[in-house]
């Protein structure tokens, strides 16, 4: 049998991708321009018993999420530069009381109300530093329609086997453009779902690293009580100020992470073998720097991509690895030089890199990409 | 027979962080009281809270509880109450917390007419942070940040989520501890978001700016200006001028958001 073919938005292939995870839950407040994987949820969520609620607000939004995934559900939450500026406060709380969730944020161009309509690549940085305090980040960066689809799926998989919340950072192209998708079929995907607790209730404690870095966790109303904070706690839930609990509670919210980074970090390496030349790009801004790197490749020019698709954590062993084989990276990004930022730290000095930085509303065009790699001594 | 509050009470999690003289602790025994003779399973139940002096409560009853971030109760609790709407959904919270940083939230879920219950501890300051002013103190009073009196105006916590669209709502103060259960019980049992503003105490950063001697004088003005709204109703606006009613202000029915949204489901054809 054939599979089912679609030609959707972006939004929309991040809404079904989203059911597809078993996602039951969403909490959201319009925003352009990802309002429209609210419109499609509010539609699709009912028909299947599961819950939409636009709250009041977005922090509000994002509380909601946490209330619905604390209570045991897959929760989605869609939003856009400002809102995730106003949701941060949340997701660090999300982070210290390690709750799954998905937060699927469209990057317009900013800081505050910027360019709504224009696309940009200037929230990573806002995904990984926004919220105060150490804690792990997972961001992912689709390049596509169908590529959306999926990886929503893997950050739910993601957030429910790490227990925090997991961003998507498609920019406006990708999240508007319409494409050609072809929809998995139920169980060509995997799907993750969160550990809950095998002790008896009276047993239960929701940070006991007795069952490793990733806790089981319960829901409320599953027959187990128990306290969650944002304060510092105890493997029991309750607040301490205690320094070894504090200090061993920190390290270990971000070592469940980055003890994890090869299987979380996925990336593309196109035409890599015998570059002299790197371009590494991400979201729409690599479909360009595909093209240019064919181009190039026409001329003779040694140059190849490498195709970011886990932003955090940051591919630092591949770049590093890159930066001992290449004359040069060229970075192209819809921001001033973010990517390059962490480009700079992994490379540490050994290879050149020329970043392309346009915060105009415009997207990166492949010539401004080959002209930047014949600049590459 | 003595009331055993042990049995709601967490164990190992007392003493409580409240000072000597804060009322906060006679509402939680009147909420533990209410919760006693609604038999509500603790299991089944979920007590949200924010940040303050107020929402540390949570911690100290055996339950699903949940201590969010400062005003965020009501918008966690939604998500909680959406997701599970088989669960009792109990907030509890400051002044401070819920009408000045969470003042958002509240008027939406009064709106929204969630079926959960909203219980404030109005003690007319921010306590936890040292007694800076709420939009609930009273204007000309004093607090760390008014220290020429405070210019602004109070809100009426009762006459917000009524106007916001609540639609059960009571007053009462932590100086008639006996009534405290019976509000709570009943606001529980009303079908739609309930609020219960309960009068409180701080006599650590309100009163011992304000001119109070003692807890006695602060418990004997809670006292002194309550009055029941039965006893309102014969009484004149002159004599009824510096009061505050209590009791149970407004009850009306209006269709529960929680039934509402299961009858989107219906109509999408999600119903099992």
């Amino acid at each position: 049998m054939s599979k089912k073919v679609g030609f959707l938005q972006g939004n929309e292939a991040a809404a079904h991708g989203a059911l597809y995870a078993g996602c039951k839950f969403f909490a959201g407040y319009p925003i352009t321009p990802s309002t429209e994987v609210s419109e499609v949820l509010s539609i699709e969520l009912p028909k299947i018993g599961g819950k939409f609620i636009q709250m009041e607000d977005e922090i509000g939004a994002m509380a909601a999420l946490l209330g619905g995934a604390l209570a045991g559900q897959k929760a989605l939450t869609s939003t856009s530069g400002p809102g995730l500026s106003l949701k941060q406060e949340l997701i660090g709380y999300g982070c210290i009381a390690e709750i799954p969730c998905v937060v699927y944020n469209v990057m317009r161009g900013g800081p505050s109300t910027g360019m709504p309509t224009g696309p940009s690549q200037s929230d990573v940085m806002c995904a990984k530093w926004g919220t105060h305090g150490d804690h792990a980040t997972i961001a992912l960066m689709p390049a596509s329609v169908q590529e959306t689809f999926e990886m929503i799926v893997r950050a739910f998989n993601l957030a429910e086997k790490y227990r925090m919340p997991v961003h998507v950072l498609p920019d406006e192209i990708v999240a508007h453009m319409r494409e050609r998708i072809v929809f998995p079929e139920p169980g060509e995907l995997e799907v993750i779902d969160r550990t809950t607790p095998s002790v008896p209730p009276a047993e239960y404690k929701p940070y006991d690293t007795k069952f490793g870095d990733v806790p089981p966790l319960a829901a409320f109303g599953s027959g187990y009580k128990f306290h969650v904070t944002g304060l510092n706690k105890l493997p029991d839930g309750f607040p301490t100020t205690k320094a070894e609990y504090v200090q061993a509670e920190e390290e270990r919210q971000v070592r469940k992470v980055m003890a994890n980074v090869d299987e979380i970090v996925e990336f593309e390496e196109f035409m890599l073998d015998d570059a002299e030349v790197c371009v590494v790009a991400y979201g729409s801004t690599s479909r360009s720097a595909r093209y240019a790197v064919n181009a190039a490749r026409e001329q003779g020019i040694k140059v190849g991509m490498f195709r970011i698709k886990t932003f955090w954590p940051f591919p630092d062993k591949q770049i590093k690895a890159l930066a001992q084989k290449v004359k040069g990276f060229i970075v192209p990004e819809m921001n001033l030089g973010m990517c390059s930022l962490e480009i700079e730290r992994c490379a540490q000095g050994k290879a050149q890199i020329l970043g392309i930085n346009r915060v105009d509303g415009e997207p990166i065009n492949p010539e401004q990409i080959i002209e930047k790699i014949k600049e590459v001594k | 027979m003595a009331f055993d509050y042990e049995k709601y009470i967490r164990p190992g999690k007392l003493p409580h962080i409240w000072c000597p003289g804060c009322g906060h602790g006679i509402v939680m025994k009147g909420l533990i009281r209410a919760m006693d003779s609604l038999k509500l399973v603790k299991e089944e139940t979920a007590i949200v809270s924010g940040i303050g002096c107020a929402s540390r409560l949570p911690g100290y009853i055996d339950c699903c509880t949940l201590h969010t971030a400062h005003g965020r109760a009501a918008a966690f609790a939604t998500g909680v109450k959406m997701a599970k709407p088989e669960m009792n959904v109990i907030l509890v919270g400051g002044d401070g917390d819920g009408t000045a940083i969470g003042g958002n939230h509240f008027i939406h879920a009064c709106r929204r007419n969630i079926n959960m219950t909203y219980i404030i501890m109005n003690n007319y300051i921010y306590g936890m942070t040292g007694g800076q002013f709420s939009p609930c103190t009273p204007t000309g009073h004093k607090a760390s940040t008014t220290p020429y009196g405070n210019p602004d105006p109070g809100f009426d916590i009762a006459k917000l989520a009524i106007g916001a669209g609540a639609t059960f709502v009571a007053r009462g103060t932590a100086f008639h501890a006996n009534q405290i259960d019976k509000l709570i019980a009943e606001a529980i049992q009303h079908k739609g978001f309930s609020v219960v503003e309960i009068l409180d105490d701080c006599p650590t950063t309100y009163g011992r700016r304000n001119k109070f001697k003692s807890v006695i004088e602060m418990m004997n003005r809670l006292k002194e200006v309550a009055v029941p709204v039965k006893a309102a109703e014969k009484m004149t606006a002159e004599q009824l001028e510096g009061k505050v009613l209590t009791g149970v202000l407004h009850k009306v029915e209006r269709p529960e958001y929680c039934e509402e949204y299961a009858k989107v489901i219906e109509r999408a054809g999600g119903a099992k």
